[in-house]
């Protein structure tokens, strides 16, 4: 429904353009509204599942861990082919009537990097030191209070979870290819374009897509250096500052 | 705050921490828990703080066992200022308001306790540095703030002056001197400097290996050990 509402904006917009053209542009908007769409409901689900997970030290929590990990290799094609068979027709969310649209696209995205934001952000809580959870404790931090504290001392690394997840979304061709079927103006995106336009032998087109995926995973790396760099200031003063510790 | 201790054990894994401690704090006194590295100091902070459970035994606070009666309310009312203490990513003063935060303090007030504080610390001009960037001296110091701002009945020390120089000790234990004056506030500090414990504190526990030998005011058992092992101690024959 968002989806509609956007593609119908978009091609308002771009009704001046030649067919070609506005085709390009769709396939980006689409792209870029998928792989938003999907990053941003697996980190609803990935960082506080993650925090949790990163915040408890048992054996049954070590081994979800791992779990998680091991989830970071599923094959996109598989990722997508479970999604096929649970929206198909005779699946069990048939009746949903999803299948072959951006919304499947989605739910296999997020099948595909959940895992990977949950796996992170459970590594950036648990290598937080142990005492900042003594010490909030300490200092009157409730439950909330404390996983608050906790996500926001990890906001770097929940970042890194973030964008890391965008990446492989907005990269990915797998999943999207089976569960989207690549229907031109509908569910075709940058990668399964680029596909397309390769099999068919339409290079020059198949680069230019390439190059507008390039430019938008330049400018995704662009703000995650600009951030870890923000955050390498703070070490480098750390460590200036600490050499005078006593 | 009233503060009693009953047979406390605590056990990790193939470690005995606490083996059967109790006693009872002095209310709106200093006490000090003196004993070698290893004696179980922090163990017992920790308890008393609600960090940490115990074995065997149980914590009284003001009549209640807190861990059937709710402990947050308990939990508000004291704080403990550790070793070594850690800052939050964020600023100097960022990390003194957080308690107020959680508590839930109008925020007008919250700059003004927390600037009050960092005065009182020697840190006025550092308000806004980024924490984790604060020498080791004025990290305690910071951390001593945190808790002091938030005016805790029950202030619990760990070692809090342990590897700092001697002036930043001196402001230090002069700030909790003050403090427990100006409040009648109950404070229980964690050293194995004996100084430090005769110095600050009206009563003292002494604890070995886990087990409680002594406990009395700390001017008599200064002057007149019951137990050889705290003569030992207290003449330097038992390693710190």
């Amino acid at each position: 429904m968002i989806w509609e509402l956007i593609r119908e904006v978009t091609l308002q917009l771009i009704s001046g353009l030649d067919p070609e053209t506005q085709r390009v542009v769709l396939i980006t908007v689409l792209t870029l509204y998928m792989a938003t769409m999907s990053t941003t409901v697996s980190s609803l689900i990935g960082i506080p599942l993650g925090a949790f997970i990163g915040m408890r030290k048992s054996q049954l929590f070590l081994l979800f861990r791992v779990f998680t990990h091991s989830l970071y290799g599923l094959p996109p094609v598989i990722a997508g082919l479970l999604v096929y068979m649970l929206l198909s027709r005779a699946g069990p969310l048939g009746p949903l009537g999803i299948l072959f649209t951006p919304t499947s696209m989605i739910v296999a995205q997020c099948l595909l990097i959940t895992p990977l934001i949950t796996g992170i952000s459970a590594s950036a809580v648990d290598s937080l030191p142990k005492n900042i959870e003594d010490t909030a404790r300490s200092l009157g931090a409730n439950r909330i209070d404390l996983i608050k504290t906790m996500l926001y001392e990890a906001r770097l690394g929940l970042f890194t979870a973030v964008m890391l997840g965008f990446g492989r979304a907005i990269s990915e061709v797998g999943a999207v290819i089976i569960v989207g079927g690549n229907i031109k103006w509908h569910t075709q995106v940058l990668t399964t374009s680029i596909v397309l336009e390769t099999q068919r032998g339409n290079f020059n087109y198949a680069l230019t897509l390439g190059a507008i995926l390039m430019l938008i995973a330049l400018i995704i790396s662009l703000v995650l250096t600009i951030a870890q760099k923000k955050k390498g200031s703070n070490l480098r003063s750390l460590l200036i500052k600490g050499g005078g510790k006593g | 705050m009233k503060v009693e201790v009953k047979g406390l054990s605590k056990r990790f894994e193939d470690r005995l921490a606490l083996d059967d401690v109790g006693f009872q704090v002095p209310e709106g006194k200093i006490t000090a828990i003196v004993g070698p590295s290893g004696s179980g100091k922090t163990t017992l902070l920790r308890i008393i703080n609600m960090l940490d459970r115990p074995t065997k035994g149980k914590l009284v606070i003001n009549g209640k066992d807190p861990a059937k009666n709710g402990h947050s309310q308990v939990l508000k009312k004291m704080v403990m200022v550790f070793q070594n203490p850690v800052m939050f990513n964020r600023s100097v003063i960022a990390n003194v308001s957080y308690g107020l935060k959680v508590r839930r303090v109008d925020k007008t007030k919250v700059k003004d306790r927390s600037e009050k504080a960092l005065e009182r610390v020697g840190l006025g001009d550092r308000a806004g540095q980024y924490a984790p960037t604060l020498s080791a001296g004025e990290s305690q110091r910071m951390a001593f703030a945190r808790g002091l701002v938030l005016e805790p009945e029950l202030m619990l020390l760990d070692e809090f002056t342990a590897n700092l120089d001697p002036g930043n000790v001196a402001l230090l234990e002069k700030l909790v001197m003050d403090y427990n004056k100006d409040s009648d506030s109950t404070i229980v500090l964690a050293t194995h400097n004996l100084y430090q414990a005769k110095r600050l504190s009206h009563h003292c526990i002494f604890l070995f290996d886990g087990k409680l030998i002594e406990k009395g005011r700390t001017k008599k058992m200064f002057s007149s050990p019951k137990d050889p092992l705290t003569k030992k101690f207290l003449s330097g024959e038992i390693a710190w």
